[in-house]
């Protein structure tokens, strides 16, 4: 008896701490903190990794008995795609949450999301032509998997773009948010492509099921450089989105009381 | 490390120029990417300051107050 009271209190408590945590994340100088705070540690941490990743790969490893020393391109090519998609799912989400339940910092994440994503999509294709010419002996080629890739980078700049082509900003959120969806389709293109068509591009090395095709030693160079891929777009995010925030709330009294505590150091 | 001299490490039997320069370029958007939304957030913030200055100075001299 007791027992139940206490479990129905408890979920109210949850219920409760929850919903202030959503009321808090719609609150923009709250945002605004906590993401300065994240930033203070993260960012000098993500450049650390990115640095050490960098050079493991680039000097510590061993040349690929097939491939030789092109390979070493792998520490940034597979990084920057694998968070290229992730980084579709953060804009996509974020703009079905503003779509859906009107959020305005959904509409923050996604427009910050964008350019990022745009970025990582490039040097994915760019490294990718890189390591091709050695490889394959071709820069380019329109397979599946790399046209894709050239899709989704149209995508990022679509929404860029988009979002500045419309002077109406709530228009221009909603239509982005739509775009974003509508391009959710060519995520498990992106994944599938290798195995579904015949494609010049090797698929997977890393498993999360069964042994993985690449050995230990550069194994581990490579998640670390994923892991600082990954802290890469938190930090960029966060960074963008505190931007907009101090430009959408230019006129709202804590920006002023920001502006007025920067001034004074 | 895996290379005897420096001019190995550049040239890595053939595949340094295409290495250095992936690499080379991914330093720099990076470096873009980080760099621009803090300029981005500081051009602001300088902008609010100049702006509330102004309106300051206005209200206190009379000009520019409604």
């Amino acid at each position: 008896m007791f027992s139940r009271i206490g479990a129905a209190q408890k979920g109210l408590y949850n219920h409760a701490v929850m919903w202030s945590f959503f009321h808090k994340l719609g609150s923009p100088p709250w945002l605004y903190d906590i993401a300065g705070s994240i930033l203070r540690w993260l960012l000098p941490v993500t450049i650390m990794a990115l640095l050490v990743g960098a050079v493991w790969g680039l000097l510590f490893t061993s040349p690929d008995f097939r491939q030789g020393n092109s390979y070493r391109i792998i520490y940034i090519h597979v990084p920057s795609a694998v968070v290229a998609l992730a980084g579709y799912y953060v804009m996509a989400i974020a703009g079905a949450v503003s779509l859906i339940w009107r959020m305005k910092m959904a509409d923050v994440a996604m427009k910050a999301a964008a350019p990022i994503g745009a970025a990582l999509t490039f040097i994915a294709l760019f490294t990718g032509a890189l390591w091709g010419k050695p490889t394959w002996g071709t820069w380019w080629e329109w397979d599946a998997r790399i046209t894709s890739m050239l899709i989704l980078l149209f995508l990022y700049l679509g929404v860029v773009a988009l979002y500045e082509a419309f002077d109406n900003k709530e228009a221009a959120g909603r239509a982005c948010a739509i775009l974003s969806l509508v391009g959710m389709v060519n995520i498990p293109i992106i994944y599938k492509s290798v195995d579904w068509w015949y494609s010049l591009h090797q698929p997977a090395s890393i498993k999360f099921s069964g042994e993985s095709a690449i050995d230990s030693s550069m194994l581990y160079p490579l998640l670390l450089m994923i892991g600082a891929f990954y802290a890469l777009f938190t930090c960029c995010l966060l960074m963008n989105m505190r931007a907009e925030l101090v430009q959408r709330e230019s006129r709202t009294a804590w920006v002023r009381k920001l502006v007025k505590q920067d001034g004074a150091h | 490390m895996y290379f005897d001299s420096l001019q190995a490490a550049l040239s890595m039997e053939g595949h340094g120029s295409f290495v250095w320069v992936a690499y080379l370029i991914t330093l720099l958007i990076i470096s873009a990417i980080l760099l621009l939304p803090a300029l981005r957030r500081r051009r602001l913030l300088r902008r609010i300051a100049t702006e509330l200055a102004r309106q300051e100075s206005g209200y206190a001299t009379g000009k520019g107050a409604r």
